[in-house]
């Protein structure tokens, strides 16, 4: 065995017990699937989690409107496959419930806005734990979460209020109108994704592996052309052979330019990248310091 | 274990975040983005270059200049994949300690040189000991600015191994470093020509950590496969982690606290039939007969029985603002099972500055002490010393349903 396989094998251990451990603390988890590989692998963990029973919770997608149309498809593609049952909660609903403002700008995020829609789906089904494939790795505030991360009735986080997590104990007990995020990957990093995704040969939308797209160039980001973003007079334009390391919003996501069109492929351009996942492909998150702190504490993930 | 979990301890003064930084960015663990992010900040605040606002991760926190709460960090070798915990060490946050020496294999102890070992230190260790960690590595650290001493280094080595012996790490290493200047830290510094030892990066992926694979077999059952559709009809399976030694195929088992005895029949590990599952492993169990059994309930093998108890004497370390209070009726969860608990007495605590038992009569926030708790019903359970996989458990409040001691049992 490898070393690689030997310590994915004890990532896997870890997101498995606490799956099956959110299965038997919880009343009524859900499982955050966004069509993204994180969330993708974290099925791929449920199913050797609880097969040959049903998973213990349904999955539940928070569909902004600005998804990526590959991703949506994929998302209905593997629910139906597994045949598990899947719950999709609409921002473009909450926006018309709420009357909400939508951010403004060149290249406008729902991020923010997902919360409302998140924290609707959370009452409407009385959910008390809300499973997702946050990794710490990924950002700094993130790298401070719990794995059984406890929010309170507005889904805020207060990362000087955590409560200690001793060995693999977890304690899920919260009080009513309280309700918790479960993070199994939290220990993985964006190269563990990868080899796990290959080893086991996992299915991902084929936004992740290179093709021709036409994109805009915005401070040396690639940012697709679609009906959400249409280029300026002044823009510069080309249509590159590219790939997505993350899916999130078409218009706050950005793609690299990759020749990767094998699993293979995107792990050797990875190993040899030196900029961040987010940093090279969220929009969003650069607008301050302390982007992700921030819509974490209003119950963000 | 290809995985090693360790915990730093010292605080900014020793250079803590430094040495971890250091760590980070020699084993090319920094994306160049988070650099930037790290210049800009530093800029803005109008210090120097500074590797340890790496790990400062809140915006709270680099206001106040302090480390409020334990991060996790990343990187890896060839060799290894290794997982940081990193938790200040002022006085005040010893349960932070706490929680990051729980989940480390290791220990890395940072000594100021210039101030060779000190209380802290001592407490340091002490914690690392008391949650069961046996490896420590000493790391005389800003060894450069006394000139690269070797007396100075001597002098502390022999220091710590004087109180050693109060203490329960099996392997101990001592590294003359600067995290600053990167002298030992991934390659053996020319500055030192005295040190014969390994570097503290090839220290940390040369250690070898003993598993849990040759003590009595434990394990709780985490979940019940039952599908109950037509295909998976008479499916039954006990899902849970192997926390010690290993189950095979034909065992005879005791199921506790039912005390009912049947084999095991099947064993699945990620779905596939296996016939031997070993320490660390998620298996799903089958029984030869069928036996009610329940979430919490104990596996193990007939001739290994655990203590059996209702009243248990163990270590606590008090983790909440709210002191413990005599009398009252708190959960008690161990791993998978929760019992109601009242504590029954405060046999002493232990006074981590000076090494010494006291009685009193309270608890309070990052205390240490040992106590005798009562259960509603009895637990199976081994002392924390000789199975830490089943001589731990987690003490909740029944109103806040905070966490509000970490337990470790002891020999009853």
């Amino acid at each position: 065995m490898t070393i690689t396989d030997h310590y994915l094998e004890q990532l896997e251990n870890e997101a498995i017990y606490i799956l099956r451990e959110t299965a038997a603390q919880f009343e009524k988890p859900a499982l955050l699937f966004s069509g993204g590989k994180d969330s993708i692998v974290l099925v791929h963990l449920a199913l050797k989690a609880f097969r040959p029973g049903k998973f213990p919770f349904p999955l539940v997608h928070i569909d902004t409107g600005h998804n990526f149309p590959e991703a949506i498809d994929f998302r209905d593609y593997l629910a139906n496959k597994i045949g598990e049952k899947l719950i999709v909660a609409s921002v473009e609903d909450s926006i018309k419930k709420y009357n909400l403002k939508e951010t403004t700008g060149r290249f406008p995020s729902r991020n923010a806005l997902q919360t409302y829609a998140l924290l609707d789906v959370i009452e409407e089904n009385e959910f008390d734990a809300c499973i997702g494939g946050a990794r710490r790795d990924e950002e700094k505030a993130r790298a401070k979460e719990r794995i059984f991360s406890v929010r309170d009735d507005f889904g805020q986080w207060d990362p000087k209020l955590q409560r200690p997590e001793l060995w693999d104990i977890l304690n899920g007990k919260v009080q009513k109108g309280h309700n918790v995020r479960v993070f199994p990957i939290s220990n993985w990093t964006e190269l563990d994704v990868w080899n796990y995704i290959k080893k086991y040969n996992v299915e991902l939308p084929s936004l992740y592996f290179a093709h021709f797209r036409e994109c805009i160039v915005h401070q040396d980001k690639l940012v697709a052309t679609s009906k959400f973003i249409q280029p300026l007079e002044n823009d510069v334009v080309v249509t590159e052979k590219v790939r997505y390391r993350t899916v999130g919003d078409m218009t706050c996501t950005a793609a690299v330019s990759s020749e990767a069109s094998t699993i293979q492929d995107i792990i050797d351009d990875i190993i040899q990248t030196r900029v961040s996942e987010r940093g090279q492909t969220r929009l969003d998150d650069q607008l301050s310091e302390a982007a992700m702190e921030d819509r974490k504490k209003q119950g963000y993930f | 274990m290809n995985t090693l979990r360790f915990i730093t301890a010292g605080n900014v003064d020793d250079g803590k975040s430094t040495l971890i930084g250091r760590l980070l960015y020699d084993s090319d663990s920094i994306h160049t983005d988070q650099l930037g992010v790290l210049q800009k900040q530093t800029k803005q605040e109008g210090v120097d270059f500074d590797l340890s606002l790496i790990t400062d991760g809140l915006r709270a926190e680099r206001e106040q200049g302090i480390t409020i709460d334990v991060a996790y960090k990343y990187f890896s070798t060839k060799k290894r994949k290794f997982i940081i915990a990193d938790a200040p060490g002022h006085e005040q946050y010893t349960r932070n300690m706490i929680t990051g020496a729980s989940n480390s294999d290791l220990i890395v102890i940072l000594v100021d040189a210039r101030k060779g070992i000190t209380e802290q230190t001592k407490r340091h260790a002490s914690i690392g000991s008391l949650m069961g960690i046996k490896k420590a590595i000493i790391a005389v650290n800003k060894i450069d600015l006394l000139n690269y001493s070797e007396t100075i280094f001597n002098q502390i080595k022999a220091d710590f191994e004087a109180i050693k012996s109060e203490l329960n790490y099996n392997e101990i290493s001592y590294i003359p470093v600067s995290a600053l200047v990167g002298d030992n830290i991934v390659t053996s510094s020319e500055n030192t020509p005295w040190y014969q030892g390994k570097a503290l990066l090839e220290t940390l992926e040369d250690i070898v950590i003993e598993t849990t694979l040759n003590l009595e077999s434990r394990f709780q059952v985490q979940w019940v496969i039952r599908p109950k559709d037509e295909v998976n009809h008479d499916y039954r399976g006990y899902a849970g982690l192997v926390l010690s030694g290993s189950y095979k195929v034909g065992d005879e088992i005791t199921i506790l606290p039912a005390r009912m005895t049947t084999k095991i029949v099947k064993i699945e590990n990620n779905l596939n039939a296996t016939d031997v599952a070993k320490a660390g492993d998620n298996v799903v169990l089958h029984f030869e007969n069928n036996i009610d059994i329940s979430r919490g309930d104990t596996i193990v093998l007939s001739n290994q029985l655990p203590t059996e108890s209702n009243q248990i004497s163990t270590w606590i370390s008090w983790l909440d603002n709210a002191q413990l209070q005599l009398g009252k009726t708190y959960l008690l969860q161990h791993r998978f099972k929760n019992v109601r608990v009242k504590i029954q007495s405060i046999n002493q605590k232990w006074n981590i500055n000076e090494w010494q038992f006291t009685a009193t009569e309270e608890i309070k926030l990052n205390d240490i002490a040992q106590i005798t708790l009562k259960t509603n019903q009895p637990l199976f359970f081994d002392a924390f010393d000789k199975n830490a996989k089943s001589g731990n458990a987690i003490l909740i409040d029944e109103t806040t349903f905070n966490t509000v001691g970490a337990l470790m049992f002891l020999e009853n």
